[in-house]
C-alpha cells in the first residue's frame, strides 16, 4: 500500500517535470538556419531524474521533520569529543600545520595558486561569516568591498607607488569606510530590503568602475600589478607564488583567531542575539544600529583586505572580476560550510573553491549547482554541514 | 524643439514605467502575502518570453498563420510559467514558511541563481532574436511618429491587468482569502483558508502577469538572453518599494515614476549611468520612506 502510494506520487512528480521542462530542455529552434532540433533524450533523463529525486526528497524531508536521529548526533559528538581532548587538539593542528607549511613544496605551482584562490575565499568567506553568520544581515554586495579593496591597491600602486605591505591596511581600512558610509544609512532597514539595497550598492560599485575610464581605467581593468615584495629582493615566479601562499595563510590564520575572539567578547555575543530577537535585544541595552554597523563595517574591510591579496595574485584586475554572482558565491560557501561556524566555512569555501578546480570537465555545471546548494542546504540543512554549536549552561538538578 | 524632446522622454518614460510595472505587479503580490523576495520572479518573466519565443517559432515555421502563433504561444508562454511559479513556491518556499527569514530569502536567491543557468545550459548564452509579435495597427498611423503599436499595446495590458488583479483582490472570495492571509496567515487558516491553496494562486496568478509582461517587452526589444530577469526584476523590484510594496496601485504607480525619472535622467544627465540612478533612487527612498508612496507604515510588534 505504501509502496504503491510512493510509486505514484514520483511517477507524478517526474510527469509533471517531464511537461514543465518540454519547451526548454526538449525544443531548441535556431533562429538564424530556421530549424528546430528535438532533443527527446533529455526529456526521458528528467523522468527517470525526477523520480528518483522525489523519493529523495520526500524522505528527506519525512527525516528532517521528525528531527535529527539519534545515531548521527552520537557521531557528531563522538566526533567532537575527541576534538575536546587538549592532546588530540594539538596533534591534528600540527599535522595540518606541517601540512600547510609543506604545501607549496611537494605539490606544483599550478596547484599551489589553485590553493591561493582558495584560501582568499576562505578569508572572504570568514568575512562575510560575521555578517551573515554572526550579526545575521544578509549582504549581497559583499564583492563590492572586495573591489574596494583590490582597486585601492592597484591605483594606489600606479599613482603613488604604494607597496602590497601598505596597500593591505589601507584596502581594509578604505572598504572598512565604504562599509560605514553605506551601512550607517541602511542598516535600520529591515533585513529583506538591506540584501537589495547591498546588491544595488555591489552594481552601483562596479557599473561606476566601468564607466568611470579616467580613474578605473574602465573595462580594460589596470594590468602589471606587482606581487607582494621580500625585503626587496629579486623574486622569481616560482618564489612569489609560494611567498603569496604564505602569506594569506598567515592572514587566514590571523582571520581565525581574530574571529574567534570576536565570537566570545560582548560585540560577538550582542551580534548573534540580536540575530535571534531584535527587540528583545534593545529592551536589554544594546544598540542595535550601532552594533549592526560594526558587524557590516569590519566584514567589509576582511573583503577589502581579500581584494588586495586578489590584485597582487593576479596582477591585473578588470570590473568583470566583481559581479554580483560572485558574492553569492561567497555567501553559498558561508552557507555550505554553516553560517556562524568557523571550521565550517574554511571547509565549504575550500569544497566550493577546489572542486570545480578540479573537476573542469563539469565547469559549465558550476553556477547551476551553487544555486541548488543554496535552495538544499536552506531546506534541509539551514545549519550547514558544520553545524556551529552554541556554548550552552545546563543546569544540572541532580549534581548533588 | 525642447517640447519634442521633452515628449519623447515623456513617452518613453510612460513605455518603460508600464514595463516596470507588469513586473512589479507579481512581486508586489507575492510580498503582499508572504512578506519574501521573490528574487526567482525575474527569472520567470525570463522564462515566459523564451517559451514564448520557442513556441512561435516552431509554429511559424509549421506555417501557421500569425494570428493563430501569437494567441497559441502567449497562452503557452502564461501555462508554463505559471507551472514554473507554482513549482518555485512548493519546492524552494514552502518548506521553509516558518523558517527565518533569512532563509527564505537565501532560497531565493539560489533559485534565481538555478533558474538562470538552468536556461542557459537548456538553450543558449547568446543573444536570441524576438520577433515581433506585435503587428503595426492602421489606426495608430498618425502617431507612430511618437509611439509605436507594441508600447501602445504594452501600456493598455498594463493597465488592464491592473484593473483586473485589483477586481481579483478587491471583488473575489479568493482576493479576500488573500487579503486574510496576508494580514494574518495563522488566523485565516484557523478560519478556514486554506493557506497553501492561497498562497499557490498567487504564485500562478504573479507568474501569469510575468509572463505576459515577458512576452510584450521582449517583442518590444526584439531580443532576449538568459540574464534579462534579473536587472529586470531587481528594477521592478525597486518601483514596487517605491509604490510601497503590497499595494496594486502602488507598484504601477511607483513603476511609473521610476520609468519617467529613469527616461529624464538618461535624456538630460547621461546614460552611463542608468542603472547606478536606479539604485540610488532606491536607497534614497528606503531611507527617507521605507514604506513606499501608498504603503501603511507599520509599526513592530512582539
Amino acid at each position: 500500500m505504501k509502496l504503491t502510494d510512493e510509486l505514484k506520487k514520483s511517477t507524478l512528480a517526474a510527469l509533471w517535470f517531464m511537461f514543465l521542462t518540454f519547451p526548454l530542455l526538449v525544443i531548441r529552434v535556431n533562429t538564424v538556419t530556421d530549424t528546430v532540433e528535438w532533443r527527446w533524450s533529455n526529456m526521458a533523463f528528467i523522468g527517470a531524474g525526477t523520480f528518483f529525486m522525489s523519493i529523495v526528497w520526500r524522505y528527506m524531508i519525512r527525516k528532517k521533520n521528525k528531527g535529527k536521529s539519534q545515531a548521527s548526533q552520537d557521531r557528531a559528538s563522538a566526533l567532537r569529543r575527541f576534538f575536546e581532548q587538549k592532546q588530540n587538539q594539538i596533534m591534528a593542528l600540527s599535522i595540518l600545520g606541517i601540512f600547510t607549511l609543506a604545501f607549496p613544496h611537494i605539490f606544483s605551482m599550478y596547484q599551489t595558486n589553485i590553493m591561493i584562490s582558495a584560501l582568499i575565499y576562505v578569508m572572504l568567506g570568514l568575512g562575510l561569516n560575521i555578517v551573515i553568520g554572526l550579526a545575521g544581515l544578509l549582504d549581497l554586495g559583499y564583492v563590492a568591498f572586495y573591489a574596494v579593496g583590490a582597486y585601492s591597491y592597484a591605483l594606489l600602486n600606479l599613482h603613488f607607488g604604494l607597496t602590497f605591505w601598505f596597500a593591505l591596511p589601507l584596502g581594509g581600512l578604505l572598504a572598512f569606510i565604504f562599509g560605514i558610509i553605506l551601512g550607517y544609512p541602511v542598516l535600520r532597514l529591515r533585513g529583506d530590503y538591506l540584501a537589495i539595497v547591498t546588491l544595488g550598492f555591489g552594481e552601483i560599485i562596479r557599473l561606476v568602475l566601468e564607466n568611470w575610464s579616467d580613474f578605473s581605467n574602465g573595462p580594460a581593468g589596470i594590468p602589471n600589478i606587482p606581487k607582494p615584495s621580500l625585503f626587496g629582493m629579486d623574486l622569481s615566479l616560482q618564489a612569489h607564488t609560494v611567498y603569496l601562499f604564505y602569506i594569506i595563510v598567515g592572514l587566514v590564520i590571523f582571520t581565525i583567531f581574530f574571529i574567534n575572539r570576536l565570537q566570545h567578547s560582548r560585540i560577538g555575543r550582542a551580534w548573534v542575539a540580536l540575530k535571534d530577537d531584535e527587540i528583545a535585544c534593545q529592551a536589554m541595552g544594546i544598540d542595535k544600529a550601532n552594533t549592526k554597523l560594526r558587524a557590516f563595517a569590519l566584514g567589509a574591510m576582511w573583503a577589502g583586505m581579500g581584494g588586495v591579496v586578489f590584485a597582487a595574485k593576479t596582477t591585473f584586475i578588470n570590473p568583470a572580476s566583481f559581479t554580483i554572482w560572485e558574492s553569492v558565491i561567497i555567501l553559498c560557501t558561508v552557507v555550505l560550510g554553516g553560517m556562524g561556524s568557523i571550521t565550517g566555512v574554511i571547509t565549504g569555501a575550500l569544497l566550493l573553491i577546489l572542486l570545480p578546480e578540479y573537476f573542469r570537465a563539469f565547469a559549465e555545471y558550476r553556477m547551476i549547482c551553487f544555486g541548488s546548494v543554496l535552495v538544499l542546504m536552506m531546506v534541509f540543512k539551514p545549519g550547514g554541514i558544520i553545524e556551529n554549536v552554541r556554548k550552552t549552561y545546563k543546569f544540572n538538578a541532580q549534581a548533588k | 524643439m525642447e517640447f519634442d524632446f521633452f515628449l519623447e522622454l515623456f513617452l518613453g518614460g510612460l513605455t518603460r514605467g508600464s514595463i516596470y510595472a507588469l513586473i512589479a505587479l507579481g512581486y508586489t503580490m507575492v510580498y503582499g502575502i508572504i512578506q519574501l523576495i521573490n528574487f526567482a520572479h525575474g527569472e520567470i518573466y525570463m522564462i515566459g518570453a523564451f517559451t514564448g519565443l520557442i513556441v512561435s517559432s516552431v509554429l511559424t515555421m509549421a506555417g501557421f498563420p500569425q494570428l493563430a502563433v501569437v494567441v497559441v504561444a502567449a497562452c503557452a508562454a502564461v501555462i508554463w510559467s505559471c507551472a514554473y511559479g507554482y513549482t518555485i513556491e512548493k519546492i524552494a518556499y514552502k518548506p521553509l514558511r516558518n523558517a527565518p527569514r533569512l532563509s527564505a530569502l537565501i532560497s531565493a536567491i539560489g533559485m534565481s541563481l538555478f533558474l538562470q543557468n538552468y536556461v542557459l545550459l537548456a538553450q543558449t548564452s547568446d543573444f536570441l532574436p524576438f520577433p515581433s509579435l506585435v503587428p503595426d495597427f492602421e489606426f495608430w498611423d498618425p502617431y507612430a511618429h511618437m509611439m509605436t503599436s507594441p508600447e501602445l499595446v504594452i501600456i493598455i495590458t498594463t493597465v488592464i491587468v491592473m484593473i483586473l488583479l485589483t477586481i481579483l483582490i478587491k471583488f473575489t472570495q479568493i482576493g479576500k482569502a488573500m487579503r486574510a492571509t496576508s494580514q494574518d496567515a495563522k488566523m485565516a487558516s484557523l478560519l478556514g483558508v486554506n493557506v497553501n491553496r492561497v498562497v499557490s494562486i498567487t504564485f500562478i496568478v504573479g507568474s501569469a502577469t510575468a509572463a505576459i509582461g515577458g512576452l510584450l517587452i521582449a517583442s518590444h526589444i526584439g531580443q532576449i538572453n538568459f540574464y534579462m530577469g534579473f536587472i529586470a526584476g531587481i528594477k521592478a523590484f525597486v518601483a514596487a518599494v517605491l509604490g510601497g510594496i503590497g499595494s496594486i496601485p502602488g507598484a504601477v504607480l511607483g513603476s511609473l515614476i521610476l520609468g519617467w525619472t529613469e527616461s529624464f535622467f538618461t535624456g538630460y544627465i547621461s546614460s552611463d549611468y542608468e542603472d547606478v540612478f536606479a539604485f540610488l533612487f532606491l536607497v534614497l527612498i528606503l531611507i527617507f520612506r521605507p514604506s513606499g508612496i501608498l504603503g501603511k507604515s507599520e509599526t513592530q510588534k512582539v
